[in-house]
């Protein structure tokens, strides 16, 4: 039940929704933060020496674990009715990575031609069985194998298996053939290695995989509690919210607030990530927004780009920034208010924008405590900076703006004015 | 001017009826669809200047009409429109090559507006999906010397991305940054070229990232 956030190191995972033959090149370009084509170049270059690419290949394709794309309901469920069509591979990089496989086995061909290869008898056998053990561990891949595990049926499954087995037993057969001239006592015990490796080869996986599986199905099984937890709780929700529309239906005014709350909760939990307003910078700010969209009746858009986890000096911000969602909720007369935040890890800014009256800076000296205590001198205190900007009749941006303590310091929670729990 | 021909792709009848509703007049609704396969028929056959485009229907959603359309009839303008705020989807569908993005809950002068610019060749960008971007290519604009490297944002392309992002309109980004609407319309149509072409890997990544932060 480790998170993300836990884990020491980073894992490379190969991507079940975006590879082409085993997402080992699109696992490895995402880990490392490259282009794909650089890692599948740098297969090719290893492969001249001595195919050490194909062999890394898939070693690697046996280690790194695949990872299935983590969607919110609302796209899981579009992309299962097929409403939406994934990020599949394009034409171009289908083609592209055909023409590196292609000068992939043209490497092998011609280290073998000028002589430095293994042994002429033994590489087309190898090459089969290596085509062989791709097409089988490809099955091993893909989700329906558990459930082909279990039903045993599916033709088609059960024949791919045997393809890729038997390109196996053709490999050894080959082998064993060319190999002839031997003891036959030889022969038998190359026969029975070879018929062992393949199928530890075969098998293997499945096994390592069982103890993969658990985990997964467990985790699956929470997964889909929690969800089932969450769709009721929706659920009601809606059912009371339409309820409320019934009995307010006299008063359009409530009856938008009404609509606008319930379309965020669902909005949230269809397409948005579940952060709780404790997390971070971003998820705070939201959720005050979401309190003074209910309280003062004005639809609040807050645009984030960035996030940083909360410290005394983001609190402040978030608190200042609400102060200022506030006063435009109150007094700007407007249908929306533009919240937009921005941080780069070291600064973190919030920008409170509304078309409304607006007033003039310069007559809110003192009467005026919300602008004042609330905002500038809030600000001030932990170090940033704050400025409005209005004219009468023109609208009122608050911007605010604060240093953020370095992030580098592990995720322990920092002591916050409000004490997160 | 003559009046702006536009379709509507939507699965839902009755979103459809009430954006006809809203925006029948000023300009001549000429086909209706409400899934993939028949989106791709009455388009080819209609050829409207504008196409509102639903981001998930039956059939694949409005990407695969964009993948299926674009090369055929380039001369088609694609106007997404989505109830989805999923990074995901927004970028994609920009990606295969919408040129523009709003909300379903949009006015319907916005989306006049809107229809018009997109017929106009130039780029819509909702502040969610200016956030989208700014998200998308952070961490790049201190080396955006070079105008023409696709993946990164200039320092102006930024600004106005920054300002959209905080609910300015092009004529207020224009006015802020002392600069005409037509500029603000070419660093956006910019930004979103950027968008579409650019290889940048990690722009698929952080699509695909995003949900795991």
């Amino acid at each position: 039940m480790t998170d993300q956030g836990v884990t020491p190191y980073r894992r490379a995972y190969r991507p079940a929704d975006r590879r082409l033959v085993g997402g080992v090149a699109t696992g490895l370009a995402d880990h490392f933060g490259v282009p794909v084509l650089w890692v599948r170049v740098a297969f090719i270059v290893a492969t001249w020496l001595q195919g050490v690419g194909v062999l890394v290949y898939l070693l690697l394709w046996r280690m790194l674990p695949l990872q299935n794309p983590e969607l919110s309901p609302g796209l899981e469920s579009a992309t299962r009715r097929g409403l939406r069509s994934g990020n599949r591979a394009g034409p171009v990089e289908i083609a592209q990575t055909a023409a590196l496989a292609a000068i992939g086995v043209g490497v092998l061909l011609l280290i073998q031609s000028t002589g430095r290869g293994i042994n002429d008898n033994l590489f087309g056998p190898l090459l089969l069985g290596v085509i062989g053990l791709a097409v089988v561990w490809r099955q091993f891949d893909d989700a329906a194998w558990g459930r082909w595990m279990r039903q045993t049926s599916g033709w088609a499954f059960a024949a791919r298996i045997a393809a890729g087995a038997a390109l196996v037993a053709v490999a050894g057969l080959y082998f064993l053939t060319k190999e002839g001239g031997w003891g036959v006592a030889v022969n038998l015990a190359s026969a029975l290695v070879v018929a062992v490796v393949g199928i530890a080869l075969i098998l293997g996986p499945w096994i390592a995989k069982l103890a993969g599986d658990l985990t997964q199905e467990r985790r699956e099984r929470v997964r889909s509690q929690e969800r089932a937890d969450v769709a009721a709780h929706l659920h009601d929700s809606v059912l009371q919210t339409l309820a409320l529309l019934q009995k307010n239906a006299g008063d359009p005014a409530a009856v938008a607030t009404l609509a606008r709350r319930q379309e965020r909760e669902l909005r949230d939990w269809l397409y948005g990530n579940d952060e709780q307003p404790g997390d971070s910078f971003a998820a705070a700010l939201k959720a005050s927004a979401a309190e003074i969209e209910d309280a003062h009746r004005v639809p609040v858009e807050v645009i984030a780009v960035g996030d940083v986890p909360l410290d005394a000096e983001v609190v402040a911000l978030v608190r200042a920034a609400r102060e200022a969602m506030v006063n435009a909720a109150k007094h700007a007369h407007v249908d929306r208010i533009d919240v937009y935040a921005e941080t780069d890890g070291q600064v973190a800014e919030v920008f409170v924008r509304d078309r409304g009256v607006g007033f003039d800076p310069d007559t809110i000296a003192d009467d005026r405590m919300g602008v004042r205590g609330s905002i500038v001198d809030r600000i001030e205190r932990h170090g940033g900076t704050a400025t409005i900007r209005s004219r009468p009749g023109d609208g009122t941006e608050v911007a605010l703006r604060v240093p953020v303590r370095a992030a580098d310091v592990p995720s322990h929670p920092t002591p916050t004015e409000g004490g997160t729990p | 001017m003559t009046t702006l021909r536009v379709a509507i792709v939507d699965d839902h009848a009755m979103f459809r009826s009430g954006v006809r509703a809203e925006i029948d007049g000023p300009v001549d609704i000429v086909a209706e669809a409400e899934d993939v396969d028949s989106a791709v028929a009455v388009i080819a056959e209609s050829k409207p200047d504008v196409v509102l485009l639903d981001v998930h229907m039956p059939g694949g959603g409005g990407l695969e009409v964009i993948r299926r359309l674009h090369m055929r009839h380039p001369e088609t303008k694609f106007l997404a429109l989505s109830v989805s705020d999923a990074a995901e989807d927004v970028i994609g569908i920009i990606r295969a090559g919408a040129r523009g993005y709003v909300t379903k809950n949009i006015s319907g002068p916005e989306l006049l507006d809107a229809i018009g610019r997109v017929a106009a060749g130039d780029a819509v960008f909702s502040p969610r999906l200016a956030g989208f971007v700014l998200d998308a290519f952070a961490g790049t604009i201190e080396i955006a010397q070079v105008d023409e490297d696709l993946d990164r944002l200039t320092e102006r392309e930024r600004e106005v991305m920054r300002l959209i992002a905080r609910g300015y309109a092009y004529k207020e980004v224009a006015k802020e940054l002392f600069i005409s609407v037509k500029t603000v319309e070419t660093h956006v149509s910019s930004v979103l070229r950027k968008l579409q072409l650019s290889s940048r890997h990690e722009l698929t990544r952080w699509a695909n990232d995003r949900r795991l932060i």
